[in-house]
């Protein structure tokens, strides 16, 4: 049986295909290359995806904060200032290129700071910085989207507003909008392809060295295409399941 | 405002604007302890905004509104603790459809816990038996004890109600607010809820209840209200009301209603 696959192997390796196929992914052991790309990829993806989703779920906060009569100055001034921050935030970022901001934030913002960060953080706080500011409108609509009377029961039953919103409104805001929050995950994800521009070693720059070695675009750039698919169906599966467990409740 | 004993909502010169709607135009009114307060009048007469001021789901423009004693419409008030003396049931019900029809009972109960006198002494495992064991019996009195481990979606509407109420009075509250809690059910279900909502009557719950049950008013309240246009207009011993009013716009709403 292994004498039958190795010699299918050979002969796919004898054709034109097969041997740049070989070119690209064994010869000096280049995969290794690519799958190290591909786990700095997924790293990247991990780090942007939490930061974004803090951050998002902080100016969702910033945003809904509202005072009442009852409000004492100091706090109306501090609910005032988060508001007007929220919007300047979403403003920036949604007007500007990913790509600048990449750039913004590794040449200009950190660079000249008397440390020593790694690309690949830069390039984790850049992606979360922008998806923070995309699904922080995500949250906003899936917190709009539940009724008031689940706040007005929750807060009736003498939960503070923090329990009410965090046990009651949330978990059905998230899971209205969980869709839409697979999409943003799955858009920042390949996003982070741009990540190369501050030279962090993610699967396109793997592609891209040995793309500058054979001078031959095919079989690199077939391989990204390939992770790329990967790492997204696999976020999509876990997507899938999340939200068939969250409509459970609805069955009659 | 004085403060008397057996006044367990003491309500005066309460105003509230929505904008520049003016919704309620002075409301005095006092409940007594273990009161049955029945509040009617057509709609748009400021009667469920009355009683969302009570427990501050809506804030009152002006006046003052003292519950058990406590000015709640002080600045520093304590909301929550106040609204822990307060249950509500509303007109959707407003169950949470991601609980459980037992976790949509325990949960405040569970996370208040330590604020209330009847949990705060117990140890981790005693409070969730006794919260638990509590649930498990105001399900009974609703009688609703199969669906503990149902979701609200599975119930009908008079089922997820009577859950409603019995999610309420898991808080332990001095007074049940009702805001048209039948309003939304089918003819065939407003029995079972009425029938629970006597049940806590007989037991002497305080209750203020907004309400188009005419029937049901007449026959538990002690006292009825009758508003219109943001004031009360009349108020009275139902049988009055209901069979002898004295203003003619309570008269010609009954009319139209009985």
């Amino acid at each position: 049986m292994s004498e039958f696959f190795n010699n299918l192997w050979q002969n796919f390796l004898e054709t034109d295909s097969g041997f740049e196929f070989y070119r690209a992914f064994i010869r000096d052991d280049r995969y290794q290359l690519f799958f190290s790309g591909m786990w700095v990829t997924i790293r990247l993806s991990a780090m942007a995806l939490l930061f974004g989703t803090l951050i998002g779920l902080f100016i969702t906060f910033l945003s809904l904060c509202k005072s009442n009569k009852h409000t004492v100055l100091p706090i109306k001034i501090l609910i005032k200032t988060g508001n007007i921050f929220a919007g300047i935030y979403l403003d920036i970022i949604r007007g500007t290129p990913l790509i600048v901001q990449v750039m913004l934030w590794y040449f200009v913002i950190i660079g000249p700071l008397p440390i020593n960060l790694q690309p690949l953080l830069v390039a984790g706080i850049a992606f979360g910085v922008n998806s923070g500011a995309y699904l922080s409108e995500i949250f906003r609509a899936g917190i709009l989207s539940v009724d008031k009377g689940q706040a007005e029961a929750g807060r009736s039953l003498g939960m503070t507003r923090f329990t009410t919103m965090w046990r009651i409104v949330l978990p059905q805001a998230i899971k209205n909008v969980l869709p839409t929050i697979a999409n943003e995950y799955i858009v920042l994800i390949k996003e982070t392809a741009i990540a190369f521009v501050i030279g962090v070693p993610d699967i396109i720059r793997a592609a891209q060295v040995v793309n500058s070695r054979i001078f031959n675009p095919m079989m690199p750039f077939l391989g990204a295409t390939v992770m790329y698919y990967i790492i997204i169906k696999f976020l999509s599966i876990i997507f899938k399941i999340l939200e068939k467990r969250l409509r459970r409740v609805d069955t009659r | 405002m004085t403060y008397t004993d057996s006044a367990i909502i003491q309500v005066s010169g309460l105003h509230k604007y929505f904008g520049k709607l003016h919704v309620l135009k002075g409301i005095d009114e006092t409940v007594m302890q273990g009161e049955k307060v029945a509040v009617i009048g057509p709609s748009g007469s400021g009667k469920s905004t009355f009683l969302r001021c009570l427990n501050l789901l809506e804030i009152p423009t002006d006046g003052t509104i003292f519950i058990d004693g406590l000015e709640i419409t002080r600045p520093q008030a304590k909301v929550d603790a106040i609204r822990r003396k307060m249950g509500m049931v509303f007109q959707h019900f407003n169950l949470f459809p991601h609980l459980s029809v037992m976790k949509n009972i325990t949960l405040s109960p569970y996370l208040t816990r330590d604020r209330r006198e009847s949990t705060a002494q117990l140890s981790r495992k005693h409070f969730k038996e006794e919260i638990n064991e509590r649930a498990l019996a105001l399900l009974d009195k609703v009688g609703l004890t199969d669906k503990a481990d149902s979701y609200p979606a599975q119930l009908s509407g008079g089922q997820k109600q009577r859950v409603a109420i019995a999610r309420a009075l898991a808080m332990e509250p001095k007074i049940m607010l009702f805001d048209e809690p039948t309003s939304a059910l089918d003819p065939e279900m407003v029995r079972e809820v009425l029938q629970v909502m006597r049940d806590l009557a007989g037991e002497g719950m305080t209750m203020v209840l907004v309400t188009h049950e005419m029937d049901f008013a007449r026959d538990v309240a002690n006292r009825v209200l009758f508003m219109d246009e943001g004031h009360i207009v009349e108020r009275g011993a139902p049988e009055q009301i209901f069979t002898n009013p004295i203003q003619e716009r309570t008269r010609s709403f009954l009319s139209k209603v009985l």
